[in-house]
């Protein structure tokens, strides 16, 4: 398969970028698209050129780094999916494809399609985890937990911090992620200690990374990768309200 | 962590605070607008208006209601300022927009213009506060037939005599629907209330109330413009 590629190079944070044209030649259909990109890369070392910077790590759809805004989408046309998984196959043959990193205030770009999400990472540093310590793994059953929550705890859980839903986002929001962190927590008796504090410290941060704020547009639910749902932002919604105006918590 | 006040503003002082007060001053709305509604209807009911006058007399002359008028001033205030705030804030967060973008295979197009949709529900709202409310507040309306009752459906009709005008109500009606078919359900999202349970009734409700409302809204100046 033959591909136009226009791709966003920019040297650092500092400097402006812009789309550059590519053509890539005998991509075969069952590559993935970072597979895609490393032919590419390939091609562009041998010529000498700087190649294009990118995230990746895991390249099965687990770690969350490989951010790219691909053909106007977080993670580009495929439902569920990251850029990892992501074939060329989903691309019809002489397709002009546009690839730009995540672009949000919070998540500054480092080089090319490479932004730091440290944001996030401050957020979970905030409030995303119990400080009891838990010590060995327990008797499965010594901490009855009614499946419901359980799946819904586990739904929640499954978010790998990849920040589609804020790059989707209008308002590079990241209510899908805090959400899902809240909600893993707070549907779990481990979670409950530190449920007020974390709710409003996780909120804080995420207000003072300078993330937007929700309008329920939806997007993000429609392009997030672990398919993490709206009921999540509803639900950090009553914890926030139940932590600010119920609780005595104060951070 | 415990004892120290850092942050206790949580109305406006964070994101999802103001959102409460979005969703809060939207749903005050909704409420009037039903009421407004139902009350300007009569107009449907009595081709002399007398039916609608007396309504609209007891509207502006009750005490609790004139009470509540502050009220209702304050709160559109308040989504007005919170809404354009959250507008400003949102743009912010995304200071370089993307160079190609597809959001139509995400979201709704009227989902991601409530500012737009909202200004322009404003712009109508200072022409039609011109029209109906000054007059009838302020500046002073003739009697009607009833002694001590205002003509009130005496200016609807002068207003509405204008197709420019009456064309300019019927489209703020299709932005008011655009405005509250995310606005409505959008409102119990924030306030946290989602569930499995009542979701499918605010939707319905949502989309219902989003179609009938300026529809009805929409038929009274067609109506009044008619009978001359
Ligand atoms: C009668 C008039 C109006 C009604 C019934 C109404 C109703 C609503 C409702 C129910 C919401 C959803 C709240 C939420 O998502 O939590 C909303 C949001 C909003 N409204 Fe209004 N509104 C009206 C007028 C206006 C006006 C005049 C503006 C002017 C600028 C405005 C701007 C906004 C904005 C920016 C939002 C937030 C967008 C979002 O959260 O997605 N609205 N409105
Ligand atoms: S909620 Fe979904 S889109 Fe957002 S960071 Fe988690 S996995 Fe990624
Ligand atoms: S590289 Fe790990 S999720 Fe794509």
């Amino acid at each position: 398969m033959k591909f136009n590629l226009k791709v966003w190079r920019q040297k650092n944070a500092n400097t402006a970028g812009k789309l550059v044209d590519y053509t890539i030649d005998q991509i075969n259909e069952d590559m993935s698209f970072l597979e895609m990109v490393d032919v590419l890369n390939d091609n562009l070392v041998r010529k000498g050129e700087d190649p294009i910077a990118f995230d990746h790590d895991c390249r099965e759809g687990i770690c969350g780094m490989c951010s790219m805004y691909i053909s106007g989408r977080a993670h580009g046309p495929q439902h569920g999916a990251t850029t990892c998984q992501l074939y060329m196959r989903k691309f019809k043959d002489g397709d002009t494809i546009y690839v730009e990193p995540w672009r949000a205030r919070a998540f500054p770009i480092v080089k090319d399609l490479v932004v730091d999400r440290g944001a996030f990472d401050r957020i979970i540093a905030a409030g995303g985890f119990v400080s009891a310590n838990t010590g060995q793994a327990q008797d499965a059953n010594n901490l009855p937990v009614n499946k419901d929550d359980a799946e819904k705890a586990m739904d929640a859980a499954a978010c790998i911090g990849c920040g589609a839903c804020v790059a989707a986002c209008k308002n590079a929001s990241a209510m899908l992620f805090v959400s899902a962190k809240v909600s893993h927590l707070a549907l779990l008796p481990q979670g409950e200690p530190e449920r007020n504090r974390r709710a409003l410290a996780m909120v804080a941060q995420m207000d003072a990374e300078g993330f937007g704020n929700c309008t329920n547009t939806g997007a993000c639910e429609a392009e997030c990768p672990k398919e993490i749902k709206l009921v999540n932002i509803a639900r950090l919604n009553r914890e926030y309200a139940n932590a600010a105006f119920a609780s005595e918590t104060q951070i | 962590m415990t004892g120290s006040t850092k942050n206790t503003n949580y109305l406006l002082g964070s994101s999802i605070g103001r959102k409460f007060l979005m969703g809060l001053t939207g749903l005050f709305l909704v409420t009037f607008l039903l009421v407004h509604c139902f009350i300007n209807a009569m107009v449907f009911f009595d081709g002399t208006g007398a039916l609608f006058n007396e309504y609209a007399h007891f509207m502006g002359t009750n005490i609790i209601i004139r009470i509540m008028e502050i009220g209702l001033f304050a709160g559109l205030l308040a989504h007005i300022i919170d809404g354009l705030w959250l507008w400003k804030l949102n743009k912010d967060a995304r200071p370089e927009n993307y160079a190609y973008s597809q959001p139509n295979a995400n979201s709704k197009w009227y989902s991601r213009s409530m500012g737009l949709l909202g200004t322009l529900l404003l712009i109508f709202l200072i022409l039609h506060l011109v029209h109906f409310w000054v007059p009838s507040r302020i500046t002073g309306l003739a009697e009607s037939a009833v002694p001590g009752v205002h003509d009130l459906y005496a200016e609807m009709f002068t207003v509405f005599a204008n197709p420019i005008i009456v064309a300019i109500y019927v489209l703020a009606q299709f932005s008011l629907g655009f405005h509250l078919l995310h606005g409505f359900q959008s409102a119990f999202q924030s306030l946290g209330l989602n569930h499995t349970k009542y979701n499918a009734l605010i939707k319905t409700v949502g989309i219902g109330y989003s179609i009938l409302i300026p529809f009805i809204f929409a038929l009274m100046p067609i109506v009044i413009y008619l009978r001359h």
